[in-house]
């Protein structure tokens, strides 16, 4: 029963990773396509945690891990360069 | 009985990270898209890392902590990349939907000096 669960899990990840790439391309703004990215790497990190629960190897999941601090870190670093067009400065704020 | 709880978890987690995005495709702006997006895919995630937690609870012969401290992570980390993203977007100019009511900090951003 697991194994057809996580079929069907995946099939309707992927169903949104699509959806969160029309976002990407069609989407109006910079911010729009950040909040696509940002959309798609929580949902590829879904699919890992699926895809490891059906293979029943807990392996994936460092692979999840991994993809969960990338997400962060370049969410926060496309929000510094929409602000003030540098990522990393070092003048005091 | 553990393999019906983990797929309960499971779809619960798939549903809400679908209802998500069906919010990022739908809405009308910027920052409704990442309102709907990011508490929904928040909680899917979770749900499916405690699927997950469960799972290997019992088919794995050592515990783990790994998706304990994804979860950890991710329910710190997401709030706080939405709101970068959405306070960079505001102060950059990304215009509102023509449907909203009010803009409470439209003063403070008229005297905002960055």
């Amino acid at each position: 029963m697991i194994v057809w669960v996580s079929n069907v899990s995946i099939l309707l990840l992927f169903t949104a990773i699509l959806a969160a790439t029309y976002r990407l391309v069609v989407g109006p703004t910079v911010a729009d396509r950040a909040v696509a990215l940002d959309a798609i790497m929580v949902h590829i990190l879904a699919l890992i945690v699926v895809f490891a629960i059906r293979e029943s190897t807990p392996d994936y999941l460092d692979a999840a891990m991994v993809i969960a601090i990338l997400s962060f870190l370049s969410t926060v670093a496309i929000g510094k360069f929409m602000k003030k067009g540098v990522i990393i400065d070092r003048s005091a704020d | 009985m553990i393999e019906a709880l983990t797929s309960l978890f499971l779809l619960i987690g798939v549903f809400f990270s679908v209802v998500g995005t069906l919010g990022l495709l739908r809405m009308p702006d910027v920052y409704n898209r990442i309102h709907a997006l990011s508490k929904a895919s928040s909680l899917g995630v979770v749900s499916i890392l405690i699927a997950s937690s469960i799972h290997f609870l019992t088919h794995s012969s050592a515990f783990s902590m790994k998706e304990l401290a994804i979860l950890v992570f991710l329910y710190l980390s997401n709030p706080v990349g939405a709101h970068a993203i959405l306070r960079a977007s505001y102060l950059v100019g990304v215009p509102l939907s023509e449907r909203t009511v009010g803009d409470a900090l439209k003063h403070e951003k008229s005297t905002h000096h960055e």
